[in-house]
């Protein structure tokens, strides 16, 4: 903490420091909140123990060979990594279409229909769930990959669109007008003008998408039925019953997703600086 | 919503062509826009709509399931529930979040950025996981009961979830990146010569933060406690894994109608409520802050 403090604050008196000393303090208290709990699980996974113990006694991978070795906790992961391709290959679609419309297009209604498109992200997960699932009811798309992955589509589209769009109000717009004007067609200029330069919004988009469906669970726990269930949705249904390790090691897997997340968006995002 | 920015630039005065090769583009537009259009209305604007015609329908046209709700005591003390955790996290995470984002708009880029991380990762990580986590922390045999009790200190584990306090220290945890990311980014781009300014003027440290820094601050603390509020009267998971049988929110309550006692009219209503309260603060958020600034940090 003490190399924290900008050096002109040394040369001041100490009773003028107490302030900051506090909120030094303060902060770190809250930082330790937020990182400790998912810190911790990690740990908890490795433990050679039967149950939850802190610190683990021994390390043992148990937990994971537990999860790699359980018929229904694998079929839960293809579930997921299915759906979520899907979601993520249909949603960036998707969500460029609209963004490249929304942003270059000229037409009257384009704030309404942007507001529509994004609006998934503000409606409670509930009301968009047990509105799926009465749709569903009818349709038989219960317990259905497709219906998985339209309704994880809609969630993860706003994301693609906000996204990109950002990135396409960013960019000088006379580079496509040249290559329009040279000759090329309105798809081909859009293909290698416009596309190679919002290529990080679209790639950080899809990863947004991915991990929008691979870590839903309200909308699974009402279409999930038998044959839909997701990694989420197995937690959900383990959790509830007991306290299984398992679930640490599942955990850890989910965490070390959200660090991959973190690092690539820190990556373009540093790229885009440069 | 902010409007979209038409971009104009110099080449438009001069290429008329252009200019008319555009107003034939329109339905061009329209027609990619046909897609994604069609595959939103069906899978979302469809089913919401016959939700909300399902509320008022019983089978014939009815306000049944209204009336149902605001008579009986115990479905508006949901709603009430609701209103007051939401309040209180929303307090919580401003009182914990407005010292950390204080803290990270003032050390140089090269710390905060570090420190940072440990803002986004739990931002990046499920709910779920993270609920799952509170739940080996603070159960019945979980951590804190373990070490309190090997240390003598207690002689029987304490309940320190299934409880209020399980869902607010769940919720807490999970919201408050959603309060430190706005405040923070209004902090930092707060002109720091105006505190210069001010202590020269011979104001003391509390009266500059007082009365030049907070206010300035004020548009993001708005901005994160409407957000923080929104996205707290919808919670589902944290309350149903870390509160008690009293601490049910209108989220869980709509569930049970469904799931458990198959009412689906009934459980519409409620979502209904539920959706326009959610969409009325939003609109206000919206006006002041506009919906990019939800993942604004992304960028």
């Amino acid at each position: 903490m003490r190399r924290l403090i900008p050096p002109h604050r040394t040369s001041r008196p100490f009773t003028d420091r107490i302030p900051s000393y506090l909120l030094y303090l303060f902060c770190g208290l809250v930082f330790f909140y937020l990182i400790m709990p998912i810190l911790i699980v990690i740990p908890m996974s490795f433990s050679s123990a039967r149950f939850l113990k802190f610190p683990p006694p021994g390390f043992s991978l148990q937990w994971y060979k537990n999860y790699l070795m359980s018929r229904d906790w694998m079929e839960a992961t293809y579930v997921s990594l299915k759906v979520a391709s899907a979601t993520t290959l249909i949603s960036t679609f998707l969500g460029t279409l609209l963004a490249f419309a929304l942003v270059r297009g000229r037409f009257p209604g384009k704030n309404l229909i942007y507001s529509f498109a994004v609006s998934p992200m503000i409606v409670p997960l509930i009301i968009l769930a047990i509105a799926i699932y009465f749709f569903y009811s009818e349709l038989k798309l219960v317990g259905t990959l497709l219906g998985m992955t339209a309704a994880h589509t809609i969630l993860a589209t706003p994301f693609v669109l906000v996204i990109v769009s950002s990135n396409l109000k960013g960019f000088d717009e006379t580079l496509e007008r040249a290559a329009l004007s040279l000759g090329a067609s309105p798809f081909k200029t859009f293909l290698w003008v416009t596309l190679p330069i919002i290529k990080p919004g679209v790639i950080s988009g899809a990863f947004f998408a991915f991990i929008t469906s691979f870590d839903e669970l309200v909308i699974a726990i009402f279409i999930a039925g038998t044959h839909a269930v997701t990694l989420p949705k197995r937690m959900w249904d383990g959790i509830r019953l007991e306290i299984d390790p398992t679930i640490s090691a599942v955990s850890s897997i989910f965490i070390g997703l959200s660090v991959l997340l973190m690092v690539f968006t820190e990556f373009l995002r540093r790229r885009r600086k440069t | 919503m902010k409007p979209l920015e038409n971009q104009t630039s110099q080449f438009e005065t001069i290429s008329e062509a252009a200019k008319s090769l555009r107003k034939r583009n329109a339905l061009k537009w329209l027609f990619l826009l046909s897609v994604p259009l069609l595959f939103l209305i069906t899978f979302y604007a469809y089913p919401i709509s016959q939700m909300l015609l399902r509320s008022f329908f019983d089978p014939d046209f009815t306000f049944r399931h209204y009336i149902h709700f605001f008579s009986e005591e115990a479905y508006l003390n949901v709603l009430l529930n609701t209103f007051k955790m939401s309040v209180s996290v929303t307090l919580l995470c401003l009182s914990l979040g407005y010292p950390v984002a204080y803290l990270l708009a003032s050390l140089p880029s090269r710390v905060s950025n570090l420190l940072m991380i440990m803002v986004v990762l739990p931002f990046f990580t499920a709910i779920l996981v993270r609920t799952y986590a509170w739940m080996v922390i603070l159960g019945r045999n979980g951590l804190i009961n373990q070490f309190l009790l090997e240390w003598g200190l207690i002689s029987s584990p304490l309940k320190l979830m299934h409880n209020l306090f399980g869902v607010y220290v769940g919720m807490v945890h999970i919201l408050l990146p959603f309060m430190i990311l706005p405040i923070y980014s209004v902090m930092v781009g707060i002109d720091r010569n105006l505190m210069k300014a001010a202590q020269n003027l011979g104001a003391n440290p509390a009266r500059v933060f007082l009365h030049v820094f907070l206010p300035l601050s004020l548009p993001g603390v708005g901005g994160g406690c409407l957000l923080v509020f929104i996205i707290a009267l919808g919670f589902f998971i944290t309350p149903s894994l870390l509160g008690g049988i009293s601490d049910v929110m209108i989220s869980m309550f709509i569930e049970t109608q469904v799931n458990q006692l198959l009412n689906w009219g009934f459980a519409a209503a409620m979502a209904v409520l539920l959706l326009v309260l959610t969409l009325l603060i939003f609109s206000f958020y919206n006006r002041f802050f506009g919906i990019e600034r939800m993942v604004g940090h992304v960028k």
